[in-house]
């Protein structure tokens, strides 16, 4: 299955990804496929380390989904990496896609969670008419 | 799976570097990024153990230019060779656009060469894909060892053993040196720049998008 979009697409993804940003104070965002790629991000990564975060993200996701399996769970559904400064949270988004937001600790993480569950939501339901076109 | 993004003309293709354990993929990548210039390549990442074999893979986004108005942009990967680390194999595999299977000329690793590619058939059809259907190539390694005191397969073995029915482009060529490196390269992403172009411009929903 390829994944082909359209300038209407990107736009109304590019929004959805800005909104979180602005309301929930995380400072990038990407959307990715479970295969590595990027599909689209907004915020303050140069793109050769978002590319890099794609393909990493998507494989420690990957294993994470490996080990979930291991423990008869069919999937953990997000992933939250905590630093010093710096935290990543990544989210699946249906079978296919995750969403990896980047936030430092000047920002909450209830609130992050709440802006990227409602953006799965929205996303999963762009993503999905997309694939059935 | 490749994404091609319309809005920004830009095509995004998963190239896996295949092959058995020690056959030279992770040298194939250090080479391309050694000789390739900086605005064309992205960085290179690679997960890999102390003994420096691969633990997970390794990564390496290339910009190739542009085919028909679309940037094509491709991120090979290569996988761990050893047996063991199959489940790792398999999750680098998801999404795959092509494959470059490389094959070690040495002579004792013949059997090794026909279970990896054994390995790869399998694993692609666990990801519903036939090995028949998906740009292939294939590159034997090492042949900077021919003439020397260990003993290397001839051509026509390693065509025999791996080749005889997939009949698809192969190359010999040394990683090491960089010989062949760059034939196998401009090779797959040809390959598989015509199977994502004829797949996705083919389809009429599409090319009423525009």
């Amino acid at each position: 299955m390829d994944l082909v979009l359209l300038q209407g697409d990107l736009e109304r993804i590019q929004g959805c990804l800005r909104r979180v940003l602005e309301r929930s104070g995380a400072h990038c965002i990407l959307l990715i496929d479970r295969s590595g790629q990027l599909i689209s991000h907004w915020g303050d990564k140069p793109l050769d380390d978002s590319v890099a975060l794609a393909a990493l993200t998507a494989a420690n996701f990957g294993a994470t989904a490996a080990i979930a399996r291991l423990l008869g769970e069919k999937d953990f559904s997000l992933l939250f990496h905590k630093g010093r400064e710096e935290n990543i949270h990544f989210s699946s988004i249906g079978e296919d896609f995750l969403l990896v937001t980047l936030f430092n600790n000047r920002a909450s993480l209830g609130l992050v969670r709440l802006h990227v569950e409602k953006a799965i939501q929205e996303l999963g339901g762009i993503l999905e008419e997309i694939s059935r076109r | 799976m490749s994404f091609i993004n319309f809005a920004g003309r830009e095509i995004q293709c998963k190239i896996v570097y295949y092959g058995p354990g020690r056959c030279g993929k992770t040298t194939n990548l250090k080479y391309i990024y050694s000789r390739i210039k900086a605005q064309v390549r992205g960085k290179m990442i690679s997960i890999d153990t102390k003994g420096d074999k691969t633990l997970f893979f390794d990564f390496l986004p290339l910009d190739l230019g542009k085919v028909g108005g679309f940037s094509i942009r491709i991120q090979l990967y290569t996988v761990p060779g050893q047996v063991h680390y199959n489940a790792t194999r398999k999750l680098v595999l998801k999404g795959v656009d092509g494959v470059v299977f490389v094959a070690d000329s040495l002579k004792v690793r013949r059997e090794k060469n026909i279970e990896s590619l054994e390995n790869l058939i399998e694993n692609l059809r666990d990801e519903g894909i036939d090995i028949r259907d998906i740009p292939l190539v294939m590159q034997y390694n090492k042949r900077d060892l021919q003439g020397g005191s260990v003993p290397i397969l001839p051509l026509e073995v390693m065509e025999r053993d791996l080749n005889s029915e997939l009949k698809v482009p192969s190359f010999p060529a040394s990683a090491i040196e960089g010989f062949g490196v760059f034939e196998t390269l401009r090779e797959i992403s040809k390959l598989v720049a015509k199977d994502v172009s004829r797949r996705v411009l083919s389809g009429k929903k599409i090319s009423s998008g525009f």
